[in-house]
């Protein structure tokens, strides 16, 4: 399949975006130039703010009769209890507890807004048409942008663009009208900094976009970055650290299993996932950190002494804190946080340690 | 003191008996942020074309290939400390490795600064 453009693509190549391919679009990795590269983009997102085009991912709204109790049918989280304007981070799972995709779902009203990853958008939609009733009306947002703003100085740089944004606190979104152009904007994100994703037509995208950069605080960053700072974050990557063969409970994300629907049921993947809160994991999902600078990628195998104990699902420098981390599935007996472990790199055994997640402090705005 | 490239992107000075290699400037543009770099070990054999040394950017690992068969006679120690060196002075402080030239005939397929230059244009 030929690769799809982001509505910024000239955008982003006028100031000197490498574009790569991913989620089957041509996106910017990072970008060249004075204040270009991984490291750098991803320092000025820990201390200023970025902007990511994140146009790739898939907006989609489920509206009609009882559309929130079909929705609640397909992911663990409460979705009827939801109030408007607030946002919930779930999971589409199969019967077996499978993780199909993670995805963000919001209150908006006549609505419900579901952001799910690029990747699997397509296979999400057939997922939810297929398990949805017909009564219940599926829109695919696709002339949309999504922009991401995100660091320590998004708040005062959306609030002084756009009066009000300031007031959202975390997984929270409304309505904003800016000059004239509608955005759909939710205070949460992928970097575990504080910040915004918020949703514009696909032609007013590069007006936002250079509204935003025109703010000294703010300069774009690529998907590199974001991988790194996701990673410091201890948050998953869909199809790395969660996959079909990965449910929730394995994944460390219980919290997204809502007590209430634990006891209730009637969710696909239920049943597979009460067996695991009882009777736990074969493998479950763990940070680890490295020593030196060699880092552990995907793939890489964990050991314990002479035993295999577990595999890294992702992995990478981390900028902020200057050595090498990881996050993988390991066997229960060895996840204790301290607990030593070594990780098969080239054939060397790089010594790591099994550490709390975030490795980064989250700096989410709860309020002030 | 003759400069050879190859379609790798490896750059070899040839000085008398011994050469150093290191990495191109395109090449570590391409690379990104270098955090780490794996060095063959000293006395270790290296085949042209064969894997060399390793380097990391923050995003992946990539191989290093030796343009020539010999064996490695020294290693750059300053890379251990300061990997970013690749990305700020490839082609000078940044050597990876110094190597004796096993077979100096394999010199003759590899590109000089012109042709190198006008390989990269066209990619």
């Amino acid at each position: 399949m030929p690769l799809a453009q982001l509505p910024l693509d000239a955008w982003h190549r006028a100031r000197g975006g490498r574009m790569v391919p991913f989620a089957g679009y041509e996106m910017p990795i990072q970008y060249t130039g004075e204040h270009g590269g991984i490291v750098a983009e991803h320092e000025w997102t820990r201390t200023n703010a970025s902007l990511f085009d994140v146009s790739h991912m898939g907006q989609l709204a489920l509206s009609g009769e009882g559309a929130a109790a079909e929705l609640e049918k397909l992911v663990p989280g409460a979705v009827t209890s939801l109030k408007e304007g607030r946002m919930r981070y779930s999971m589409l799972l199969t019967e077996a507890g499978g993780v199909i995709d993670d995805l963000m779902i919001t209150n908006a009203g006549p609505h419900i807004a579901l952001v799910v990853n690029g990747a699997t958008k397509w296979d999400d939609i057939a997922h939810l048409r297929e398990h949805l009733p017909d009564t219940i009306t599926l829109n695919h947002f696709d002339d949309q942008a999504l922009l991401a703003l995100q660091g320590p100085k998004a708040g005062e740089v959306l609030e002084a663009l756009i009066p009000g944004t300031g007031e959202l606190t975390f997984m929270r979104a409304a309505y904003f009208n800016w000059d004239g152009i509608p955005l759909w904007v939710s205070r949460a994100g992928y970097t575990g900094e504080d910040g915004f994703e918020i949703s514009v037509h696909a032609d007013k995208v590069e007006q936002l976009a250079q509204a935003l950069v025109a703010d000294e605080r703010v300069r774009p960053a690529g998907l590199g970055a974001r991988d790194s700072l996701r990673l410091e974050a201890g948050l998953p990557l869909y199809g790395h650290d969660l996959t079909t063969d990965i449910d929730p409970v394995s994944a460390g994300l219980t919290f997204a299993l809502s007590k209430k629907r634990r006891d209730v049921g009637g969710w696909m993947g239920h049943q597979a996932c009460l067996t695991r809160l009882t009777e736990g994991s074969p493998t479950v999902r763990v940070g680890m950190a490295l020593e030196g600078r060699m880092p552990a990628r995907e793939g890489a195998k964990i050991f314990s002494g002479d035993t295999e104990v577990g595999i890294v699902t992702s992995g990478g420098f981390s900028p902020s804190l200057g050595h090498p981390i990881a996050m993988g599935y390991i066997q229960p007996a060895h996840a204790a946080d301290g607990a030593q472990l070594e990780i098969e790199v080239r054939s060397k055994r790089l010594p790591a340690t099994v550490s709390p997640m975030p490795f980064v402090p989250h700096r989410y705005f709860r309020g002030s | 003191m003759p400069r050879y490239f190859t379609d790798e992107h490896e750059w070899i000075d040839v000085e008398g008996e011994s050469a150093t290699v290191g990495i191109t400037d395109y090449a570590q543009e391409q690379l990104g942020d270098i955090v780490f770099v794996e060095l063959p070990d000293t006395g270790s054999q290296v085949e042209k074309g064969g894997e060399a040394a390793v380097v990391e950017s923050v995003k992946a690992a990539s191989d290093v290939y030796a343009p020539i068969t010999g064996e490695v006679m020294e290693t750059n120690g300053a890379l251990e400390d300061e990997p970013a060196l690749v990305n700020t002075s490839p082609e000078e402080e940044g050597w990876f490795f110094r190597m004796t030239i096993g077979d100096a005939s394999e010199l003759e397929g590899l590109m000089d600064d012109k042709a190198y230059k006008a390989f990269v244009d066209n990619l």
